[in-house]
């Protein structure tokens, strides 16, 4: 198993390099850390003088741990309702403990959420294309995969662009309040307050409800 | 006063900062409180942000810096921010003032909401509707009996006589008397038309249409229909145009304003010209096909046909944003009876504020084409592509007449029906053509006012050929499997 800070390195090369756009990150203070040699070794990263570069072969591992911090994220924020300025510092203790199936719990738990709370998405696992999931442990899941009669109150919005969470909050799907999903075919129809409304796959996917039992 | 109650709503607190920053930048008189105006700024209004430029010369950099740094400040959009402080608020409020009942039991209308959503029990109540509503109350009552006392008993026996004799006895020019009393005159076509055929067709419609509306029962169809729709490039919502469209396609094709996107509104409109016929064509289809079920049953095939291909293609072909759908679920209510005329009175004055000059405007046209001799050579031009569907040169007639209202086109097939110059076939593939023709000039006219004159233009250009090219490839068809109806 990787050592915490060689994940961290994982992490910040594969952040550098798919999200802006670079194509390797600053030696720097690492230069004589055991994690780096690590990972060199085992065919992840490739080192010169000054810079650190992702390998082929360490791709699948540095978007695992980018996933496993951004789902630590989510979890500390969705379920455990920890204060956002303190995310980042728990999550990266977290984000380490969460390994093999662990993840995909955790994952299947928050619904299968596509972005972190800072808004950056999360690299899906295979937990997240397989239809069937073991229903006690959903906690959060978007309306498209809660079942009839479900209740929950909203827990937050991922709404693809401003024109589709103008939708959502003309019908006052906002967080905090309760809903109640009513039917998922042809369209989906939720009880909000006194309304309804039918909605669409995809609007119902951008509504991401905790449940309640 | 109103005014006495009005208290603000604390937003959080940077907000509160930058919403006091913009209305203290903000110099110029807007007729609504400068918090508004601010509020409106930061959900980025663009109609509010246009007049706000104008206005403020000096403050509006300022002003837009203001805004970028709150929406920095914040995940998510300013007016997301906003609207949870306002839910919030309201909430506060609700709460103090109400009580509830405890859960009221699962009665009736709850029931009949829920066969209504189920797309098994949804359909057959789909076809009651159209059964009753459609078939029964429009097609029988108003297309049937209500015509047949107006166009026969009222025109024909008492005002047509009565204009005649007073026009032939006031006005001395033979080319006036024509242009108000002749064949195509205004008074005995164009305000008998209005009157005798479109008025009780279109107001039994609209009656019917109303009742529906008020119960509640269209968005519960949309939610129904929205997955079928997404093929063709529309929401459920749309349809509410394409329903309306079956009384009237002019006005349904001004309601696609209710559509969200110009993609949506464009596909409405083309499938609304094309393959919905108004209720005033469908009466008279319905009087040349009643006796041949089965050519019925070809013609609607057909048209629920191109209906569906031409939107799936629309679909794929037309660039811009998909459809998204989203409409609240209103409970069912009985229709209050006071509504429903009011609405339907609505609808009829409009209707003839807005198309009774059109049909005057048509009769004066069909009266200057046939003076100048135009119509004669129209109509020498359209006998070719009439030919290649396999009828008989006559009915270029009809064609042509059925730019200037689908229904009169229709109206002259029935007479070469009368006369036996129709077969069978060549009855269904004239009924196909001319229900998917231009449509009517007062649509012509609407298409072009809503969508622009090129679009509008491109249309009928469209429509124009495919019409005919759809009537040609059924007549092959008909031709090489030897059918005959």
């Amino acid at each position: 198993m990787l050592s915490e800070y060689a994940e961290e390195i994982l992490e910040a090369l594969w952040i550098q390099i798919e999200e802006k756009g670079g194509k390797f990150i600053d030696l720097g203070v690492c230069r004589d850390e055991p994690a780096v040699e690590e990972l060199v070794k085992l065919g992840f990263i490739r080192k010169d003088q000054t810079h650190v570069y992702l390998l082929e072969k360490g791709k699948p591992q540095a978007v695992a741990c980018v996933r496993r911090h951004r789902l630590a994220e989510r979890l500390f924020v969705d379920v455990l309702d920890i204060k956002k300025k303190n995310i980042d510092e728990a999550s990266c203790k977290f984000e380490h403990l969460l390994h093999e199936g662990l993840e995909d719990n955790v994952c299947t738990l928050l619904g299968h959420p596509k972005v972190c709370p800072h808004g950056k998405p999360i690299p899906s696992g295979k937990c997240c294309l397989e239809k069937k999931e073991t229903k006690s442990l959903k906690i959060i899941a978007p309306l498209s995969r809660l079942e009839v009669k479900d209740k929950g109150k909203i827990g937050y919005l991922q709404a693809k662009d401003a024109s589709q969470m103008q939708k959502l909050i003309s019908m006052q799907a906002l967080p905090g309040t309760s809903v109640t999903l009513l039917q998922k075919f042809p369209s989906y129809v939720f009880q909000i307050g006194h309304s309804q409304f039918a909605i669409d796959k995809e609007l119902a996917q951008a509504i991401y409800v905790r449940l309640i039992r | 006063m109103l005014k006495d109650f009005a208290r603000k709503i604390g937003y959080d607190d940077p907000l509160d900062i930058y919403l006091a920053k913009i209305e203290s930048l903000l110099a110029s008189d807007y007729k609504i409180s400068k918090r508004s105006i601010a509020l409106l700024l930061l959900q980025e209004d663009k109609q509010v942000l246009d007049i706000v430029k104008n206005k403020e010369k000096s403050g509006i950099d300022k002003i837009i810096t203001i805004i970028s740094e709150a929406k920095a400040h914040y995940l998510h959009s300013p007016s997301y921010i906003i609207n949870l402080c306002r839910l919030r608020e309201a909430n506060r409020i609700a709460f103090a003032v109400t009580s509830h009942k405890k859960v009221r039991k699962f009665g009736f209308r709850e029931l009949l909401s829920k066969i209504m959503m189920n797309p098994f029990t949804g359909a057959p109540i789909l076809l009651l509707v159209l059964y009753y509503g459609l078939y029964k109350f429009v097609g029988t009552f108003g297309a049937g009996v209500l015509v047949d006392f107006l166009e026969h008993k009222v025109f024909e026996h008492h005002v047509n006589p009565f204009m005649i004799n007073l026009v032939n006895n006031t006005v001395p020019f033979k080319l006036l008397q024509d242009l108000l009393v002749g064949e195509y005159g205004i008074i005995t076509l164009g305000v008998r038309y209005a009157i005798a055929l479109i008025l009780p067709i279109v107001a039994t419609f609209f009656f019917a249409f109303a009742i529906v509306e008020d119960t509640g029962y269209l968005p519960r169809l949309a939610m129904l229909i929205d997955q079928l729709f997404k093929k063709i490039g529309l929401s459920g919502r749309a349809v509410i145009p394409l329903v309306l469209g079956f009384g009237c396609d002019t006005m349904a094709t001004m309601v696609t304003r209710t559509l969200p996107t110009k993609r949506e509104r464009i596909i409405a409109t083309l499938l609304l010209a094309l393959a919905i016929p108004c209720s005033a064509q469908m009466g008279v289809i319905l009087a040349l096909l009643g006796d041949k079920p089965l050519g019925l049953i070809v013609w609607l095939g057909v048209i629920m046909l191109v209906f569906f291909i031409v939107g799936f293609l629309a679909a794929k072909i037309m660039p811009g944003e998909l459809p998204s759908f989203y409409m609240e679920i209103p409970p069912l209510r009985w229709p209050q009876f006071a509504n429903i005329f009011l609405k339907t009175w609505t609808r009829l004055k409009w209707y003839f504020l807005e198309i009774l000059p059109l049909f005057i405007f048509a009769s004066v046209l069909i009266w200057v084409g046939q003076i100048t001799g135009v119509f004669a050579f129209l109509v020498k031009i359209l006998e070719h592509p009439v030919r290649w569907i396999g009828l008989p040169d006559k009915a270029a007639v009809a064609f042509l007449f059925g730019f200037f209202r689908r229904d009169y086109g229709a109206a002259g097939l029935y007479d070469l029906k009368k006369a036996g110059l129709l077969s069978g076939n060549q009855l269904v593939i004239a009924c196909i053509t001319l229900t998917l023709f231009l449509p009517c000039i007062a649509q012509l006219l609407m298409n072009i006012k809503e969508r622009g004159i090129r679009m509008g233009i491109a249309m009928s250009v469209f429509i124009l050929f495919f019409s005919f090219w759809t009537g040609y490839l059924v007549n092959l068809f008909f031709v090489l499997f030897n059918i005959r109806l």
